[in-house]
């Protein structure tokens, strides 16, 4: 009880804390030469917008969604080109480790959030697949003489327990994302046990209490209200379900750090210009990274959404965060 | 209408930190919300570039525009990275000539809503305009699809580069050459030779690699050496104020820049049969 009533006293702190910090645009400004100054108050007074940051522009709340939105309808044909480019395949490996320490088991629910192009979606069902093989092995071996009738059930049983068990739900607001998704698991031939949807992680389209994973893997600091897509994961998360969320966070090494920068700025737009044809959106896309929180300010906001035992783990010296945290 | 104020210029500082200058003209409209045509840097499209990133595209762009010769967009960003001294070249000779004095100030750009077709298409024949207006017809290109300029850090500089880009199918008419791939590169050699900008001679000297042996022969022997050697005796081709020539005979506009006429007659029925 005294708890809940913690973070409820936190969570209006922080609701009033913002509400006054809401015009500055800050992050925790990453370098604080890039923040601040270039702020064009290009919001009218009529319409009384409140205004965020897209990158390092400010603009008005009602005009970011659209602005990513336009971004992800330009690179989504070249995405995945895109992100072995930018991160030298990197990316993978990431998220392997983020199924790696999800370990999910033949019959989870998992809802993708932001994942577009399905990349998440695709190595869970993969990964419960092969803990299906697994288990069957396993189950093979500790029957050392199955009589027929154990070998005729398991024949009958083995298509029911396929991929329709686990089911992966895809959710993306962009529909461009989407298509290339499908066209991806049309073809692999992967069809069974996926499901593609258009929804906005703010107002998630799904029932309370219907999935056991809850993952979003580089789609959060796009997202206009933080807070907003954190409360919807715990409404559509079953009781002991998990929210796992892979994304960019700050370098805590300085060289490294420094590396990192001049890489992001001066390398990325360029291949984004020569491989997308589209210098702006991964000029947006490197800003943005410096915009969202860092590893200890995300951790917090998981924790005034009401999830509990929230831990994140640095990957790559802190270039991607893997946060985690449990509805109870 | 209202205007709102230009903010914030940031210097380029060691961390490689991201330059914005935002020039923003505001626009009010009677419907709810509004429009804003904000444009960061120094004309609309500039995107500022470190000269790493300078350097970083030009290598990238031409590594994707010979992998890929389709790819216009990356061709455009080789020429606007590679030609600073170019352009500047082409910018004093286009000041030191009158009509390209006018041209520098008035800014004028061959854009599909900036032509008058019909009027164009009642000229007589051999006259300028309606050659023009054949040439596009028989090709099925239109002026409208030339990138704007980007990588360029100076506005001036900026507008010859359009300017190049958008006269480039007016040479097509004036060489007499159709947009095959040979008729390209001889349009190429024409340009290298008259601008001395480094995509056109990277063009020229790879262009050649795609065509096969007859062409080759034909390129060697007539259409190549009558290209340069009107592209270094000709006029400054940017400096002729074309959309005000239109009625002018074609044979006289090609005196008037110091132009010999092709060599051979190449047909646009040979186009994309390399």
């Amino acid at each position: 009880m005294a708890a809940s009533m913690r973070l409820l006293v936190r969570r209006v702190l922080r609701l009033s804390h913002r509400n006054i910090n809401v015009a500055a645009a800050g992050g925790s400004g990453r370098s604080g030469c890039c923040s601040g100054s270039s702020s064009c108050r290009c919001f009218s007074d009529a319409t009384g917008d409140r205004s965020t940051h897209f990158g390092f522009e400010t603009v008005p709340e009602t005009e970011k969604a659209k602005r990513v939105y336009k971004v992800f309808e330009n690179v989504a044909q070249k995405y995945d080109v895109m992100n072995d480019a930018m991160s030298l395949g990197i990316h993978r490996v990431w998220k392997d480790m983020l199924l790696h320490a999800m370990h999910p088991q033949p019959g989870v629910r998992l809802l993708d959030v932001a994942g577009g192009t399905g990349d998440i979606a695709f190595r869970f069902l993969e990964y419960v697949q092969s803990q299906q093989e697994r288990q069957k092995r396993r189950a093979a071996r500790s029957t050392q003489t199955p009589s027929w009738q154990d070998i005729s059930t398991n024949y009958s049983t083995e298509d029911k327990d396929g991929p329709q068990e686990s089911k992966a739900v895809v959710c993306d607001i962009n529909k461009e994302m989407l298509k290339v998704g499908k066209q991806k698991a049309d073809s692999m031939g992967v069809s069974a046990g996926l499901s593609w949807v258009v929804g906005d992680a703010e107002e998630l389209p799904f029932d309370d209490d219907q999935f056991d994973i809850y993952t979003i893997a580089f789609g959060i600091r796009n997202v206009t209200h933080i807070d907003q897509a954190l409360q919807e994961a715990l409404r559509v998360l079953k009781p002991g379900g998990r929210f796992m969320c892979l994304e960019f966070s700050k370098v805590t090494n300085p060289v490294l750090a420094r590396l990192y920068d001049t890489y992001s700025f001066q390398m990325i737009p360029v291949l984004g210009e020569v491989i997308a044809g589209d210098w702006k959106s991964y000029q947006y896309l490197v800003e943005s990274i410096r915009k969202f929180p860092d590893q200890e300010e995300f951790k917090g906001m998981i924790e005034d959404a009401g999830f509990y035992c929230v831990h994140y783990h640095n990957l790559t010296g802190g270039v991607v965060a893997l946060h985690s945290g449990f509805k109870l | 209408m209202s205007l709102c104020a230009v903010k914030g210029f940031q210097r380029l500082r060691q961390r490689q930190c991201v330059l914005i200058s935002k020039v923003c003209v505001h626009q009010l409209h009677s419907s709810p919300g509004f429009t804003d045509s904000c444009y960061d840097g120094l004309y609309p499209g500039h995107i500022q570039t470190t000269p790493i990133q300078k350097a970083l595209l030009a290598v990238g762009s031409g590594v994707a525009a010979l992998q890929n010769p389709y790819r216009h967009d990356m061709v455009a960003v080789l020429g606007e990275t590679t030609g600073h001294l170019a352009l500047i070249n082409l910018r004093d000779r286009m000041k030191n000539d009158p009509e390209g004095y006018t041209i520098l100030t008035e800014r004028p750009r061959i854009r599909l809503s900036t032509l008058d077709l019909s009027r164009m298409a009642s000229l007589p024949d051999g006259s300028f305009g309606r050659e023009y207006l054949r040439f596009l017809e028989d090709n099925h290109v239109t002026p409208d699809s030339r990138a704007d300029v980007k990588f360029v850090d100076n506005e001036e500089l900026a507008y010859v580069m359009q300017r190049y880009r958008e006269v480039h199918d007016l040479l097509h008419t004036l060489l007499g050459m159709p947009t095959n791939m040979l008729g390209e590169v001889a349009v190429k050699w024409f340009e290298a030779a008259q601008t001395g900008l480094p995509m056109c001679a990277l063009g020229a000297v790879l262009g050649p690699l795609r065509l096969n042996s007859s062409r080759l022969q034909s390129l060697f022997t007539s259409l190549g050496p009558w290209a340069l050697q009107n592209g270094r005796r000709s006029r400054c081709i940017l400096s002729i104020f074309y959309e005000r020539r239109w009625e002018q005979n074609l044979e006289d506009l090609r005196q008037e820049l110091n132009i010999e006429p092709p060599p051979v007659i190449l047909s646009a029925a040979n186009k994309r049969s390399t």
